[in-house]
């Protein structure tokens, strides 16, 4: 039967068996090249990270309940903030959306089978395991106390814990990075199904597209960095030293060359999942798509070049700082596009308020926070009172936690009836989006206070003033892991007790939906085409009316 | 050995796949100049802290190595493009010998480069209590050589690897000389080889001139 015939006839319903029925065993699991398997694993292993992650963060804010400290030394307290910002970075933010969502959402998206490199995409989820391993063994070998930063010189020449083991992994996890965007970025370009154009793909390829050009380029840099690191630490060759003409400012320069653009990596991805979610609850085409696509991209250059701006009190040139100051100014012009986009995608919309729709509107409001006290920081007057306080601590927490994992519980509730084939239950799940919306700002929005007031990050012990604060932040983060400890227990029961999802529960328009859930090994039974843009919930220059309310099949259901 | 072994997965027709695995490599030697520039930057900057003493340390570099194992590479490199090329036009002997003259270069390239090591550290070149110059800079230099040499070379060594590996397959039919396997091998290899032309001016004939 040749494709053609394919097209225009039904597949029999026999033959759909789903990606979760191809094999059962564990073995079948940690060998499969299917791109859905892979994100499962991928999905499993970055919750065990984010736990590890959380758990150490967990002690760092109840010690600093006391101005004194409770039960930790200052060592130990070192430790776990540097356990905390090295898992979650590099284990849990970077390979978030992208590896978890990404993987298996991209080829649907653009209706291909798989993507490009199937083997080197399970490649990549055990180099991000072998990575995380490297850095579990630095911990219980007795810790890392460098910060995630690795500055030197004291990560080089001073500190007594296992950089080079942390440093080892971050390393190895970086070519599980490249590999993911190597592999997205072929996808994309190889791999799109007929009638699929550049500017009919929904705006989370496009962003996973985005981001992996930021992966490919930025990573390497990272990989180097820490190479000169060990070179140093471990063969003793001066690369940094200032006692033999090496200059530490040096290391700041390629670190942050990768990890500012690194904070793109992990929010990029999430900008994408939150235009699905929007334009579906609104029921709305999503406005001014070539600008978002076009923000994107420039977000993503631009990001290349602001990474100064962590160095203005480091002793960089003035002029250097002045053109970092300005072009990380530049870099929230396309920021602000895709919110002004977005709050226009809801504008005359059929509003609901499902879960995925109030974490997606939680990014929307704590992102605009995030960004705009990074203009506060982009100016070097302001940078140079609030640097290395809890200022930035919030900042780049709205940016990453009230961001990124806002828009990734989005994507885990919007997906889960297509990856799982169940309903999960919506009021715990609305319930559980409003708590972490709460909790959030509780634990964060008292830290820039304590930041404007002069409290520096990473302190043991802090001026008894400053104690409110720091009991309204740890107060709030309780609230915050109770939210994060709801999900998945009404996500699994979902999945023994939860209803048959059906094809497309939400009425949504992306090809992922037009295929069963969870959907076939092979991903579509028919080659799809197609023949219009990404979002078309109603008809151009139109909006969409009422009595034609398209009720998502969650509210039907008894 | 036919041309349907070489398609895989969730390719459709060879074509297209030798062109996504082109690309993929493409994308990846991107990631890989940026990996070499980030040490190569840390170069420069610290040559223009210290030109004097950068410049006396690379005098001590031992020139005829480096020369020698310039021409080695890029005869190496010929004879991966010719591999490659042949592969294309079926010429399956002239294939198979090219890709053991490239694999062949590579390791003469290694075992020249093992002696220069040693002569290197015999001379107290390498970084450390012993190290035999005095000008502030000249552990810079030498910390940027070991480092850029070093992983140039753990470079190279995966290359040979790979094209023995290919060399081997399409000796025993495994492979087809039409799988995209060689062409991407070959541009893998060609990075390689390019790197080192940098490498060369900066670490052998600076200082020199």
């Amino acid at each position: 039967m040749s494709d053609a015939v394919l097209e225009l006839g039904h597949a029999p319903l026999g033959s759909r068996l789903s990606y979760l029925d191809a094999g059962r065993t564990l073995w079948s699991w940690l060998t499969s090249t299917d791109h859905k398997r892979v994100a499962i694993l991928y999905a499993a292993s970055i919750t065990v990270f984010f736990f590890i992650g959380a758990g150490a963060i967990a002690a760092v804010r109840l010690e600093l309940i006391s101005p004194t400290g409770l039960f930790l030394s200052d060592d130990a307290y070192n430790k776990l903030f540097t356990l905390h910002g090295i898992v979650m970075v590099w284990f849990f933010l970077i390979p978030s959306i992208p590896n978890t969502f990404g993987n298996f959402l991209l080829p649907m998206m653009i209706g291909a089978p798989d993507v490009a490199f199937p083997r080197l995409n399970l490649f990549s989820w055990y180099l991000n395991l072998a990575g995380g391993l490297f850095t579990l063994y630095a911990v219980i070998a007795g810790g890392v106390d460098t910060g995630w930063t690795f500055y030197t010189p004291f990560s080089t020449m001073f500190s007594n814990s296992h950089v080079l083991a942390a440093a080892a992994g971050v390393f190895i996890a970086g070519f599980a990075s490249i590999a993911t965007g190597v592999n997205f970025i072929v996808t994309t370009h190889m791999l799109r199904t007929q009638g699929m154009s550049w500017f009919r793909l929904p705006l989370f390829v496009w962003a996973l597209y985005a981001t992996s050009l930021v992966l490919v380029l930025a990573t390497p840099v990272l990989a180097v960095t820490l190479l000169l690191i060990v070179a140093e630490r471990w063969l003793g060759l001066p690369i940094f030293d200032a006692a033999h003409g090496g200059d530490p400012l040096l290391f700041q320069h390629l670190f942050w060359f990768y990890s500012h653009p690194a904070v793109y990596i992990m929010v990029l991805p999430a900008m994408g999942v939150v235009t699905e979610v929007i334009t579906c609850f609104a029921r709305r085409r999503v406005f001014g798509y070539a600008f978002m696509v076009y923000a994107l991209v420039a977000i993503a250059a631009i990001g290349f070049f602001v990474w100064g701006h962590h160095m203005f009190v480091a002793g960089q040139s003035r002029y250097a700082s002045i053109v970092f100051s300005f072009l990380s100014f530049v870099v929230a012009v396309p920021s602000a596009i895709k919110v002004l986009n977005w709050t226009a995608t809801l504008y005359r919309g059929q509003i609901t308020f499902e879960a995925p729709m109030l974490y997606a509107l939680g990014f929307v409001g704590l992102f605009t926070i995030g960004g705009v006290t990074g203009l506060f920081l982009a100016s070097i007057p302001i940078d140079v009172q609030v640097h290395d306080t809890y200022f930035v601590v919030a900042h780049f927490h709205y940016i990453m936690v009230g961001g990124t994992v806002s828009a990734f519980f989005a994507a885990l509730h919007f997906w889960w009836p297509k990856i799982t084939g169940r309903l999960y239950d919506e009021a715990w799940a609305r319930f559980a989006a409003i708590l972490m919306f709460f909790g959030f700002n509780f634990t964060f929005f008292p830290q820039f206070v304590l930041g404007y007031l002069g409290n520096p990050r990473r302190y043991h012990v802090y001026p008894p003033e400053f104690q409110v604060y720091h009991v309204m932040s740890t107060v709030g983060a309780s609230v915050l892991a109770a939210a994060y400890l709801l999900p998945p227990f009404y996500l699994l029961w979902s999945l023994a007790r939860g209803a048959r999802a059906g094809d497309d529960p939400w009425g949504a328009t992306g090809l992922e939906w037009r295929t069963s859930s969870p959907p076939p090994t092979e991903n579509f039974l028919v080659v799809p085409v197609v023949t219009r843009g990404p979002y078309e919930y109603h008809e151009k220059g139109d909006a969409p009316a009422a009595e034609r309310r398209i009720h998502h099949r969650t509210q039907s259901q008894p | 050995m036919s041309e349907a072994a070489a398609l895989r997965e969730p390719w459709r027709s060879l074509p297209r796949q030798r062109e996504a695995a082109t690309l993929g490599i493409w994308v990846f030697l991107a990631s890989e100049a940026l990996f070499f520039s980030g040490a190569i930057l840390g170069y420069a900057f610290s040559r223009y802290l210290h030109a004097h003493g950068f410049l006396a340390a690379a005098r001590e570099t031992n020139v005829w190595f480096g020369t020698v194992n310039t021409i080695v590479l890029l005869t190496s490199s010929f004879a991966m493009a010719m591999a490659a090329q042949a592969g294309d036009a079926r010429l399956r002997r002239l294939s198979l010998v090219s890709l053991a003259a490239a694999v062949m270069l590579g390791l003469s390239f290694l075992i020249l480069k093992g002696f220069e090591y040693r002569e290197d550290i015999e001379k107290h070149l390498a970084p450390g209590a012993k190290f035999a110059l005095e000008l502030q800079g000249a552990a810079l230099f030498f910390s940027f050589y070991w480092v850029l040499t070093g992983v140039h070379a753990v470079h190279l060594t995966v290359g040979v690897v790979l094209i023995a590996r290919l060399l081997l397959e399409a000796s025993r039919r495994e492979l087809p000389l039409s799988s995209p396997e060689i062409q991407v091998t070959a541009l893998y290899w060609h990075l390689v080889d390019i790197i080192w032309i940098i490498l060369y001016p900066l670490l052998y004939l600076a200082g020199r001139a």
